[in-house]
């Protein structure tokens, strides 16, 4: 169990692993990537029903109104299983951009040529969504597991992923929210992902209360990406472990090997040191405090770095076969690699927290009230040669 | 819904504890830094230092008030770290006592063992360094060969004993010693506490990287140590050394205090140093930012996991490796932004480069003791992850 969750959290993350283990989900992504999305829409109405839709989405609107703390466990486990779909996207950030937009930009969208694109899904009952008195129907549709979203918002988004299974496609930029029509559809590396261009149609909202919620659903949707992707390490981290143990080479399993015990090792270190990040990461955001930029950079940068290395470690310990489309380790590892660069590369990532932290001597204190010794005595007598080494090593 | 409970900041960042350790380093600690801990005039300096501290009750919180301590929670502890860290307060001279044995008294100790050693430990009148490597038995602790034989009323040690920390100064010495003839690896092995003053002793200091002579080869021939110096029962000393390890891994060495102040200064030393445009170092240092919180966070967590009747186990080599190596990184990327400045070994010429240049030498310590990376990411992969022996 990740250190400081709860038994609750740790219930619910065990209960979403226990359905999508058995909901045959490399199965569905598969189907999901030739075209055939059924499987895997179905894998989200049961995680509707276990009510990862809802998390995000206010009670007044038929919704959980769970903190991002639950939020993030929910997505962690969609990664560990490689959910197909707009996850960060339906899950996160849209009901949270919709759920807040200032209460004057709702009303009734008339007049306008509303949608233009396939606003309608095929796949989804009840897609034909009221335009009356938005955003409340689609919070409520989604929350209820009979509509997925998706948005591009760039410049971390420019492309909508997955527009051919959402309900509703948004175009989110420099203060405005549109309804988006779909242009040119691209693949992704990740075959589960498409990604679409998208122009603007009918305006829904725009000002600086708008551009406040823009900036906040990014912030939602790139934790929930920093989640898919810490999941993602530790299945890659258990695929790994499990084919070293089983394959054998020079009459030994190949995980009794130092070379292959000691990468894996570092894989570990790396998932676990990024998890407590994720959840202070989360409980920033539900704080709405004045680090949600820093600290969900912060999670984005270390689940993506340990990620990666969960990813190219499971390659190398997998070897051929792990360079295959037949095995499902590929589902995984192209995830990783798509995700990464989603909602905001590292450097931008990076970017963001040396603003944050190099703002003020106070915002390098790392929150403790600590000031640093610079910001605290002028030079004269600081400290030096004989003390620096405040807790020197001790040997053997 | 809400699903009580994903941790926000760790708790205690502003309690009546936290201003109390603050007010007090800031008005005790050392306007001018003390000698070196490894010469006689630093180490009787550091003596005093820990008399101070431990007057104001500050020594070791966590023990109990018997022994010197306030009976304070884990928490607790890590404030005290992070506040001592912060104030670069001096050295703890009495580090390896403090956070190996005593922890292991606690587990394995008697009562009469407790009353005896841990008052004088906890105010530094006696320090105590640690004697568990030999010449031939590094990574390979089980090959230790060392011998302690059954005399009238305790035992004769003999041997040699290798990079004891602080030994050169210190007074009294606890390791691990072969009182079976013939037992083989980790049987047969005794828990002893010894008196470095004691006849038979010889203690060669050795000359370390960067020039300190921060540890010490210890010689035994005959060396008599009475049965109530025995820790745990003997033979079982390999089971009780193992408790001390854990710690010496985990929780109590390396509080995230170190590591949380070094990146404040590494962040200001940006700050100061320029090199906006270098987004390379930029990323260095954001990510050993970054590393500090993730330890700061995690330890906080274990701490309230360990608080709530948990325990810590082969995870603490997880901290190891990861605070090791962001140990490094921290140094070595402040060493990078200081550019030529970098390699003057000159500490009065420039004070916080001097820091900088010490840390970075002890740092590189980091990943060789308490049980060198590899045995720990071996520890990682065959006790957490499974993987066959």
């Amino acid at each position: 169990m990740t250190p400081g969750r709860s038994g609750e959290q740790a219930q619910f993350a065990a209960s979403l692993h226990a359905m999508l283990a058995d909901a045959e989900v490399p199965a569905a992504a598969r189907r999901w990537a030739a075209g055939d999305r059924a499987p895997g829409l179905a894998v989200w109405r049961a995680l509707a029903t276990l009510g990862v839709t809802a998390l995000a989405v206010p009670e007044r609107d038929g919704g959980l109104g769970a903190g991002f703390a639950d939020l993030v466990v929910a997505c962690e486990e969609l990664g560990h299983h490689a959910v197909p779909g707009p996850v960060a996207e339906s899950v996160a950030a849209v009901p949270v951009l919709l759920a807040a937009l200032p209460a004057d930009a709702a009303g009734d969208l008339t007049g306008g040529d509303l949608a233009g694109g396939d606003l309608a899904s095929d796949d989804l009952a009840g897609a034909e969504l009221p335009a009356r008195n938005w955003p409340a129907p689609w919070l409520a549709g989604l929350a209820a597991g009979d509509l997925i979203a998706t948005a591009a918002m760039p410049p971390w988004l420019p492309w909508a992923v997955d527009t051919g299974a959402a309900g509703l496609v948004l175009l989110a930029a420099d203060g405005t929210v549109r309804i988006a029509a779909p242009g040119a559809r691209y693949r992704s590396v990740d075959p589960g992902r498409s990604l679409s261009q998208v122009t603007g149609g009918q305006l829904l909202a725009r000002g600086p209360a708008v551009a406040a919620a823009i900036a906040r659903a990014l912030d939602a949707g790139t934790l929930a990406c920093a989640a898919q992707l810490l999941g993602a390490g530790r299945a890659l981290l258990e695929a790994s472990v499990r084919h070293a143990g089983q394959r054998t080479q020079f009459g030994r399993p190949i995980g009794a090997f130092q070379a292959v015990k000691h990468q894996l090792a570092d894989v570990a270190i790396g998932l676990e040191f990024a998890g407590p990040l994720l959840d202070v990461a989360a409980a920033t955001l539900d704080g709405d405090d004045e680090h949600v930029a820093r600290d969900v950079s912060a999670a984005k940068v270390a689940c993506t770095d340990a990620a990666r290395r969960a990813a190219r470690t499971a390659l190398q310990v997998h070897g051929a076969i792990g360079y295959t489309e037949e095995h499902d380790l590929h589902l995984w590892l192209l995830k990783v690699r798509a995700l990464a660069g989603a909602w905001g590369s590292q450097a931008e990532h990076r970017a963001r927290v040396m603003a944050a932290i190099s703002v003020s001597a106070e915002g390098a204190g790392q929150d403790q009230g600590v000031e640093t010794p610079a910001a605290r005595q002028p030079v004269a007598g600081q400290p030096a040669a004989g003390q620096a080494a405040a807790g020197e090593p001790a040997w053997s | 819904m809400r699903l009580s409970g994903g941790p926000g900041e760790p708790a205690g960042e502003s309690s009546p504890f936290r201003a109390e350790v603050r007010d007090w380093l800031r008005a005790h600690v050392p306007a001018r830094p003390l000698a070196s801990v490894d010469t006689a005039e630093g180490f009787a300096a550091h003596r005093e230092w820990e008399h101070e501290l431990a007057a104001a009750r500050l020594s070791v919180v966590s023990w109990p008030v018997a022994y010197g301590g306030r009976g304070a929670p884990l928490l607790d502890w890590l404030v005290f770290e992070e506040e001592y860290y912060a104030a670069a307060a001096p050295v703890r001279v009495g580090q390896n006592g403090l956070f190996l044995l005593a922890p292991t008294l606690f587990a394995h100790g008697t009562a009469e063992q407790l009353d005896r050693v841990l008052p004088s430990m906890a105010t530094a009148d006696e320090v105590w360094a640690q004697a568990w490597s030999e010449p031939d038995a590094g990574s390979d602790l089980a090959a230790i060969r060392a011998t302690a034989t059954a005399a009238d009323g305790g035992w004769l040690l003999s041997g040699t004993k290798m990079w004891s920390s602080r030994a050169a100064f210190a007074d009294k010495a606890f390791g691990l010693f072969r009182s079976e003839p013939g037992a083989r690896r980790h049987r047969g092995l005794t828990y002893l506490m010894f008196d470095l003053r004691a006849e038979g002793v010889t203690v060669r200091p050795i000359r370390q990287l960067g020039g300190r002579t921060g540890f010490a080869e210890i010689f035994l021939d005959q060396v008599f140590v009475p049965a109530a110096d025995v820790i745990g029962e003997p033979g079982d000393g390999w089971r009780v050394a193992m408790s001390t390890a854990s710690h010496e891994r985990g929780m109590s060495l390396r509080s995230p205090g170190r590591f949380s102040a070094a990146a404040a200064r590494l962040v200001e030393l940006w700050r100061q140093a320029g090199g906006q445009d270098d987004t390379a170092l930029r990323d260095r240092v954001v990510d050993a930012w970054i590393g500090a919180r993730a330890y700061r966070l995690h330890t906080h967590a274990t701490a309230a996991r360990l608080a709530a009747g948990g325990s810590l186990g082969a995870e603490s080599s997880l901290g190891k490796v990861f605070w090791s190596e962001l140990d490094v990184a921290l140094h070595e990327t402040a060493l990078d932004l200081l550019g030529p400045r970098a390699e003057l070994a000159s500490p009065d010429v420039d004070v916080d480069q001097g820091r900088w240049l010490d840390g970075y030498l002890f740092s590189l310590a980091g990943p060789i003791y308490a049980g060198t990376n590899e045995i720990q990411r071996t520890v990682i992969a065959e006790r957490l992850l499974g993987l066959p022996r």
